[in-house]
């Protein structure tokens, strides 16, 4: 039941949002995003006594054998976590924003949060693909409306590139449904499948672009920096923050357990692109200037060590890239609350406007300073226990692959910490002096998140025991 | 049957009625009622049919299906009737008589679901033609109109001839003209049946205008007056389909007959899905750009015809449906907008929301989108396709053709929200807008659960 509640609030609110002026919008939506932490924390309490208690099937299309079935594993429940979390933030952050149509602008934000939430927790294969869809068209509306110059063109190509994916899952979803004894969608139908080899082979292609398209790896990367350079910071945090997740999610949920050949199968070419794109991410970050892109790039970069973690196919790298989807979720959009706090100021995103901020802004300094640590998975903060699993887990697939992919740590310090000392060092200007620190609600979003940051840089233990149950399923069907 | 009778009654009636109803007004809300009286007829003979079907004279049998299909079609006229009706006194004097034409043609397609000889299917295709030469020139001051008209009967009665001349092959291979006996692909397949079947694939596809045999259908819809190139874009398409899917599914199947023709029809798919898609691209014209979505939707529904199983038979209703509500809402709106160009769009959100709303949703319906109707219609014909096994070539090129349709169909939705201009919109009534949210609400509502259709076939 309480699954079901996290879908509904923030469709619920959301919709009826749409038809509120004034302060409404921003109030609800703050209610909204914190009526949703508070039932996943139910929904962790109940996660360690009662799991089954999360699951709910009933009849949707009876004529297809689909049905509205959703509930919670370990990492469906992080990863819902790291939504209400991101939301709770960006709608913080925002607080002191007037948006105009605010009223659409925060209804559209509550929806693609219900679809998020939908994805994370689907166990039917039509619905996990409604979700999807549902979790994108929102984001659509909302990078036209609000987002930059060059908007239409970007968020247009950002939406066929998706679009286009979905659809090449869509007709793996259909040829595996009719693979299906009973013709079913259920996740315990498909993952029961047992195909031939071959069969496997080019239906992973099918399911994997899609999600490739949504982490983004390369070479499907295109569409990202323009998009996160385009769409209104709030927007960006969950593009980056929680909607990437979507595509690691969807590998690890649908494509492993139900195409385990195949995924062994390309899982050298799946690692030789992940680790291209860490390494080509991070040269194109070091030469940006625009803050946005060089964030945009950083993400590419940390993704695809993930999606190389993915296809090591063990313990290690699986536990490690679940409790880094959820840290490198808090990280980047610390970093972007960072952004959206001196574009507010400013209004610039070149960084070699900016400079100097640290003297008339220490109290922002010092957060960017620990965020960025974060982001390079420095020891003590919450990146360095799940890169130090995947790396691991890297090596113990290949030390070659796990050396190359290590470059990735070096050069993600060099654009990070060169970022840093653009932004709040050196050489302060007209502008820059003008700048002031924090304001209230700006300094409780990132408290929050250095505190996450912190906590879990000491005490991994909570988010490692919770996505525990999944990695061992999944190591158990890959066995299989 | 009685679906058949009421509505060929009932085009007599509008016949006499512009005699007796003297305000043009009037003359909508008699036609309506006139059609919830065939509306209601067809429903109840469900009862009849409910084991198996009830045969005439071996000419026409009626089934659960062709009742089902009836209610489609007639419902989606309804919806086109009450939101484009008042359109109709625009277009000439004789109102009426518009009705009364809409109403042959209904009953023609009546026919189509429901005929079990191929004399009864040329009959059909007849009657669903020749009022609609009538009506593309129908706006008899205008030129574009007159050659629309023109155009459309030529090429029509052309085809009708190839029609005309695969039947007769047809007979020739097998003797009779009952669909049910035909038995065309027991022992050897006759040299005959196979160009008898070509034939009729090139007539066939010329009516619901499926490439190479398209080059009618952007002129004619174009120059057509657009209340009735909506009509004709969306029913009588849909009823050329249900004849072409029937003939097919019922006659040209066994042994190894299906395998002769399937690639040509797979080929006149894939044609029609490629050039449709890619030169809507490139419209600048709203109305143009709808004349070719109904081309490039004629190619996923070409794929029930070719898929040849239950799925597809599903898949057919559902997309009737689903295409027809979002088209004929579509036009609805685009009749309010006085430029037909994209431009004519922009802005349109900040003025008439309700308006934008409407037709983002039947957009988004006929770009596949999920949670509108179009996506289970798309997902059943997909599902239909891949279920036959041969075609998976056919049904990726479909899945791209479907994200090239995003780029027209959205160039719509852009220009209405993210574009600023100042759209000139005529005047409508709140009735006028209620009709719009209904069609709106069966939109999400098939698109939520289409189980609502197809829990009637089962």
């Amino acid at each position: 039941m309480l699954t079901v509640l996290l879908i509904l609030i923030p469709l619920i609110t959301g919709l009826l949002t749409f038809g509120l002026k004034g302060s409404g919008p921003k109030v609800l939506g703050l209610v909204s995003s914190l009526a949703s932490l508070a039932v996943v924390a139910g929904a962790l309490v109940q996660f360690q006594h009662a799991p089954e208690a999360l699951q709910l099937s009933v009849p949707w299309i009876p004529q297809l054998g689909a049905r509205f079935q959703v509930g919670l594993d370990g990492m469906g429940a992080m990863l819902c976590l790291l939504t209400a979390i991101a939301f709770l933030l960006v709608f913080i952050t925002i607080y002191n924003r007037n948006y105009e149509r605010a009223g659409s602008f925060y209804g559209l934000m509550l929806l693609s949060q219900a679809g998020l939430v939908g994805v994370f927790t689907a166990y039917d294969a039509m619905l996990f693909y409604v979700f999807w869809e549902l979790a994108l068209i929102p984001v659509y509306f909302l990078c036209s409306m609000w987002g930059g110059e060059k908007r239409i063109p970007v968020t247009f190509k950002f939406f066929i590139y998706t679009f286009t994916g979905s659809l090449l899952m869509l007709v793996g979803i259909i040829y595996l449904y009719l693979q299906s004894p009973d013709r079913s969608f259920s996740y315990a139908a498909f993952t029961n499948l047992n195909l031939p080899a071959q069969e496997q082979s080019w239906l992973f292609w099918l399911l994997f672009v899609a999600f490739a398209i949504k982490m983004p790896i390369f070479p499907f990367h295109t569409w990202q920096p323009d998009t996160y350079e385009q769409s209104p910071t709030p927007v960006t945090m969950i593009l980056s923050g929680v909607m990437v997740k979507m595509g690691l999610f969807g590998i690890v949920r649908w494509l492993l357990p139900v195409l385990p050949q195949g995924a062994y199968m390309w899982s050298d070419v799946a690692i030789i692109l992940s680790v291209i794109g860490i390494i080509y991410a991070s040269c194109i970050a070091i030469v940006q200037t625009d803050i946005k892109r060089l964030i945009a790039y950083s993400s590419i970069a940390h993704i695809g060590l993930m999606s190389a973690a993915i296809f090591a196919h063990n313990d290690q790298s699986l536990q490690g890239l679940q409790v880094q989807m959820f840290n490198h979720g808090i990280n980047i959009i610390g970093l972007w609350i960072v952004v959206e706090i001196i574009q507010q100021r400013l209004n610039i995103k070149n960084m070699e406007e900016m400079g100097g901020i640290a003297t008339y802004a220490p109290r922002m300094a010092i957060f960017l300073v620990i965020i960025a640590l974060a982001n390079i998975a420095l020891p003590l903060t919450n990146g360095f226990i799940g890169e130090f699993l995947m790396f691991s887990g890297l090596f113990q697939y290949n030390a070659w692959v796990m050396a190359v992919a290590g470059l990735g740590i070096i050069l993600a310090a060099v654009y990070t910490l060169n970022m840093v000392q653009k932004v709040i060092f050196g050489q302060s200007n007209t502008l820059t002096s003008t700048f002031t620190d924090l304001q209230n609600t700006e300094l409780v979003a990132l408290s929050l998140i250095v505190i996450v940051i912190l906590f879990l840089g000491f005490y991994p233990k909570p988010i490692l025991e919770l996505v525990n149950s999944t990695s061992q399923m999944l190591l158990a069907n890959i066995v299989k | 049957m009685n679906a058949l009778i009421s509505t060929a009654l009932s085009g007599v009636v509008m016949m006499f009625a512009g005699l007796f109803i003297q305000k043009k007004q009037h003359i909508k809300y008699f036609a309506i009622a006139v059609l919830l009286v065939s509306f209601v007829a067809n429903l109840l003979e469900i009862g009849t049919v409910q084991t198996g079907t009830h045969t005439l004279y071996n000419m026409i049998e009626v089934s659960r299906f062709s009742i089902l299909f009836n209610a489609v079609i007639l419902g989606a006229t309804l919806l086109y009737f009450m939101l484009s009706g008042s359109e109709f006194e625009k277009v000439g004097e004789h109102v009426a008589d518009y009705f009364a034409l809409i109403f042959f043609i209904l009953s023609g397609i009546m026919l189509a679901t429901s005929f079990s000889n191929l004399l009864m299917l040329f009959l059909a295709i007849e009657i669903i033609s020749i009022p609609q030469y009538i009506l593309a020139g129908a706006d008899k001051n205008n030129l574009k109109s007159n050659e629309a008209s023109l155009k459309y009967f030529l090429m029509g009665s052309f085809s009708t001839g190839i029609l005309l001349m695969g039947i007769t092959l047809i007979y020739g291979a097998a003797g009779t003209f009952n669909v049910n006996e035909l038995g065309l692909g027991s022992g050897d397949v006759h040299p005959l049946s196979i160009s008898g079947i070509m034939l009729l694939i090139f007539a066939l596809s010329f009516k619901v205008s499926a490439v190479p045999f398209h080059f009618w259908t952007p002129d004619v819809y174009d120059g057509s007056p657009t209340v009735f190139t909506s009509f004709m874009a969306t029913v009588v398409k849909a009823g050329g389909f249900i004849a072409f899917l029937r003939l097919f599914h019922v006659s040209f199947t066994g042994g190894a007959l299906s395998g002769h023709w399937l690639l040509v029809l797979a080929l006149i798919a894939a044609g029609t899905l490629l050039l449709g898609n890619l030169t809507a691209v490139f419209q600048q014209s709203v109305k143009r750009m709808l004349a070719y979505s109904s081309i490039a939707q004629a190619g996923f529904m070409l794929l029930a015809v070719i898929a040849l199983n239950e799925t597809a038979t599903q898949g057919i209703v559902l997309y009737a449906a689903a295409y027809s509500v979002a088209t004929i809402g579509m036009f609805a709106v685009l009749m309010k907008v006085k430029d037909y160009t994209f431009e004519g769009f922009n802005g349109l959100a900040r003025k008439e929301p309700l308006l934008a709303l409407a037709a983002t949703v039947f957009l988004f319906s006929l770009a596949g989108i999920p949670l509108t109707a179009g996506f289970f219609a798309k997902y059943f014909v997909l599902a239909a396709a891949v279920q036959q096994g041969q075609l998976l070539w056919l049904v990726i090129l479909a899945v791209v053709c479907a994200a090239i349709s995003i780029y027209y169909y959205f160039r719509v939705v852009m220009a209405m929200y993210f574009k600023t201009g100042e759209p000139e919109v005529e005047p409508f009534s709140p009735a006028f807008k209620a009709v719009l949210v209904i069609a709106v609400i069966i939109v999400i509502a098939l698109g939520v659960y289409p189980g609502l259709l197809l829990h009637f076939i089962a």
